[in-house]
């Protein structure tokens, strides 16, 4: 007889647990040829909330480790992803509907962006700031400090690699994140929960909801405790244009979506990570 | 009474004589004053005296779309296919002839805004012109400025600037703009234009090619229309963060790039182990300068309760020497209110400072009969949840808090929703470092306030706007 296998129950990850949305609902999500592959949670306003809870209650913790400590822990991130990779790269074939090697080089670039990311923890604080030569006796330097909550909409097409595209900028300079998973394709962003939740990031500093975007975004867009928003995963101008009107409320800092998903295989520069960063410039006297 | 008299100064005033003002001014647009279409027009006054100054043109949405065609036309046929290194010839010129005629400019800005003229002459207008050196100097070093290998302009560039330092701020938009290769169309406040129109005589002086600078007068209208106009590329705005809000609003789902530079309540934080000396001057720094109409102002000042009786003392001690009235008196410390409608506003958030229970105090100091004065004022007593706590009073009014440790202060100073900027007095330099390090503001000040210059970034976390101004940070704002 063949062993019927073990399903695994797709849950939401808020705060490094993995509750079910609290409205009790979920919805289905079909592989790209339409064949069911799970009951994924339909998180709502309140999950969306939570998430943000917890993103703000990390954010104090998270931005205070050393640069070191953090590019560390994006590593390894990579380290377990790795690991993993087998799992992801069936998930991601099977959601995106590629070809085995695509879906290969997919899960391979995701861990290499991971890396490429983790080195950046300790480096770009000297690539953006650095002292000012101000025409008086004083030591003025800049540097730059995380935003605080980042909402990030992930793309939709590129449910891996896209989406750790995404996260990893936000996270590595200190930011927290509550990040709306591929609302068709949120397997691989479930399995990414779970990587996380294995690889020392604090509870809290990634938060993973997934649905339909219109039940939690327009949350998260419009919460005061919210800092940024990153549309990138928003297809629909008339949508982003809401969103961003909504995010005007706090003055959010807004990352418009392209008007095509952007090509995640090319260097990623440093417009994602900067995004999410404020200068802080400080004065001192000089003298005796 | 002969005791006090003894240092009393003899007022010492600058000549209005080198100022030149006409009696009606156009708008300026593709290098030319041109009358407005629907010929509308306001008067400023000078606050000190409510004396008109001038008759100025109200921009309608037909002139605003006028001067964004001219600043459009000057960008695609010349400015933007010009070397940065002839750009930077242009930005040399601008900035030599703000020194030529810097007391023109300092006599003028205090009577159109009723500033201290020690102010307009050694802060205004001196830091103007290194701005406009500064930015002359990247306009032909863009490529190494780390925003990748070919920057590019954005194209036409929305300006809509506050009165408070009225050229100082035109400075800090209008220099950057032209040195990534943008034009723009750039509003003044309208209560101060006049020396944005000396501005634009300026730039006819230096043979700026027309439309590459256009100055439209006028109010919110004009400036509304600026901002929804199509066919600009970038906002940049500074003043309150209300109309920041709607500035947001306005641009969301075009492809503008905005930067905004907004409100603030800044705390001034005095440690226990201070110079008491340095930091009362710190203090009246933060909140005096330019009667308090600045958005970093160190409006909360938060002195650890061991020093509070001292700090104070001598605050109030050095307060009374204070010397307010006529802006173009060389001896004044605080000037006039900028205007009547900011003179309501200050008179009204005190009154609710009162009202909310905490305990008013100024010297005693004659104010002139004509014009809008307030004198410096101080409030003792105040909660966190008192108003003059929490809203930006943009006036000679300070709000005194105490705590006992440095966490309490660093979490009294970090809860607002403004992060512009922070003060900090301590001779423990750890101390200096660790406070600016959990603080949420975008300039900190440590034994000293209200600092600037062009090769410092300056902006807001969180409610105080975003994107830097100054800097290498500057020019992220202009380029693509």
């Amino acid at each position: 007889m063949t062993r019927i296998d073990v399903r695994k129950t797709y849950k939401l990850y808020v705060g490094g647990a993995f509750p079910r949305s609290e409205s009790g609902r979920s919805y289905v999500v079909e592989d790209a040829k339409g064949k069911f592959l799970a009951n994924a949670a339909q998180a709502s306003r309140k999950d969306a909330r939570d998430a943000v809870q917890a993103a703000r209650k990390a954010f104090a913790g998270w931005s205070a480790r050393t640069p070191y400590n953090r590019g560390q822990v994006v590593y390894r991130i990579a380290e377990v992803l790795e690991s993993r990779a087998a799992q992801l790269v069936d998930e991601v074939q099977r959601g995106e509907g590629e070809t085995k090697r695509q879906a290969q080089a997919s899960v391979e670039a995701t861990v290499d962006r991971l890396v490429w990311y983790a080195g950046w923890a300790d480096k770009l604080a000297q690539v953006v700031g650095g002292t000012n030569p101000v025409a008086a006796p004083y030591f003025d330097f800049s540097l730059p400090e995380p935003t605080g909550v980042v909402a990030v909409v992930a793309p939709q097409e590129s449910s891996l690699l896209g989406l750790v595209s995404v996260v990893a900028p936000v996270v590595v300079t200190g930011n927290t994140v509550v990040v709306a998973a591929s609302a068709e394709r949120p397997v691989p962003a479930i399995t990414l929960s779970e990587v996380l939740a294995t690889s020392d990031v604090p509870g809290g500093v990634v938060n993973v909801l997934t649905g339909p975007i219109g039940d939690t975004v327009p949350t998260l867009a419009a919460h005061m405790d919210v800092n940024a928003l990153d549309l990138t995963g928003v297809s629909d101008p008339a949508t982003a244009a809401d969103l961003e009107r909504a995010a005007a409320e706090n003055l959010k800092r807004v990352l418009r979506p392209e008007a095509a998903e952007p090509d995640w295989t090319l260097d990623p520069g440093l417009d994602r990570m900067t995004r999410f960063l404020e200068t802080k410039t400080v004065w001192h006297p000089v003298g005796i | 009474m002969a005791d006090k008299n003894v240092f009393d100064y003899a007022p010492a005033p600058e000549s209005r004589a080198v100022v030149d003002i006409r009696s009606s001014y156009g708008l300026f647009v593709g290098g030319e004053f041109v009358d407005p279409v629907g010929g509308r027009s306001f008067k400023t006054i000078s606050p000190a005296t409510e004396e008109v100054l001038a008759e100025v043109s109200e921009a309608s949405e037909h002139d605003v779309d006028l001067a964004v065609k001219a600043a459009r036309k000057a960008y695609t046929r010349v400015w933007s296919r010009m070397s940065g290194r002839e750009r930077s010839k242009y930005l040399f010129r601008i900035a030599r002839i703000l020194q030529e005629r810097s007391r023109e400019l300092a006599v003028l800005e205090s009577l159109d805004n009723g500033k201290p003229i020690k102010e307009s002459r050694d802060v205004d207008v001196p830091l103007a012109a290194a701005h406009f050196f500064y930015y002359a100097g990247w306009a032909d070093k863009l490529e190494h400025a780390g925003f990748g290998p070919d920057p590019q302009p954005l194209g036409v560039a929305g300006q809509v600037i506050p009165w408070n330092f009225p050229l100082l701020m035109l400075a800090w938009k209008i220099a950057p703009a032209l040195a990534c290769g943008n034009t723009v169309v750039l509003k003044p406040a309208e209560t101060t234009p006049l020396t944005a129109l000396l501005f634009a005589e300026i730039c006819q002086q230096a043979d700026l090619p027309p439309g590459v600078v256009n100055i439209v007068t006028g109010a919110g209208g004009t400036g509304r229309a600026i901002v929804a106009h199509e066919d600009v590329d970038k906002v940049a705005f500074t003043g309150s963060t209300e109309v920041g809000r709607l500035i947001a609003r306005t641009v969301a789902g075009t492809d503008k790039k905005v930067t905004l530079e907004l409100g603030g309540k800044a705390a001034n934080i005095v440690f226990d182990d201070a110079p008491v000396d340095q930091a009362v001057e710190g203090i009246v720094n933060g909140i005096f300068f330019n009667q308090g109409h600045v958005c970093c102002a160190g409006s909360r000042l938060l002195v650890q309760e061991s020093v509070a009786d001292e700090v104070l003392e001598r605050l109030k001690r050095r307060m009374a020497t204070l010397r307010v009235g006529d802006p173009l008196d060389k001896n004044t410390d605080v000037g006039a209110i900028n205007s009547a409608e900011q003179l309501a506003k200050i008179r009204q958030l005190s009154e609710v400072g009162e009202s909310e229970g905490a305990e008013r105090w100024s010297p005693a100091c004659d104010l002139p009969s004509h014009g809008f004065w307030f004198p410096p004022t101080v409030f003792t007593g105040v909660s966190q949840a008192h108003r003059i706590a929490r809203e930006e009073i943009f006036g000679p009014v300070l709000s005194v808090l105490t705590f006992r440790t440095p966490t309490e202060a660093v979490e009294k100073a970090n809860n607002t929703p403004f992060g512009l900027s922070a003060g900090v007095w301590t001779d423990k330099g750890s101390r200096i470092l660790w406070t600016a390090e959990k603080l949420r503001a975008g300039v900190v000040w440590a034994n000293t306030f209200n600092k600037f210059d062009p090769t410092s970034p300056f902006g807001g976390y969180q409610e105080s706007g975003y994107g830097r101004e100054g800097g290498r940070h500057g020019l992220e704002g202009y380029i693509r």
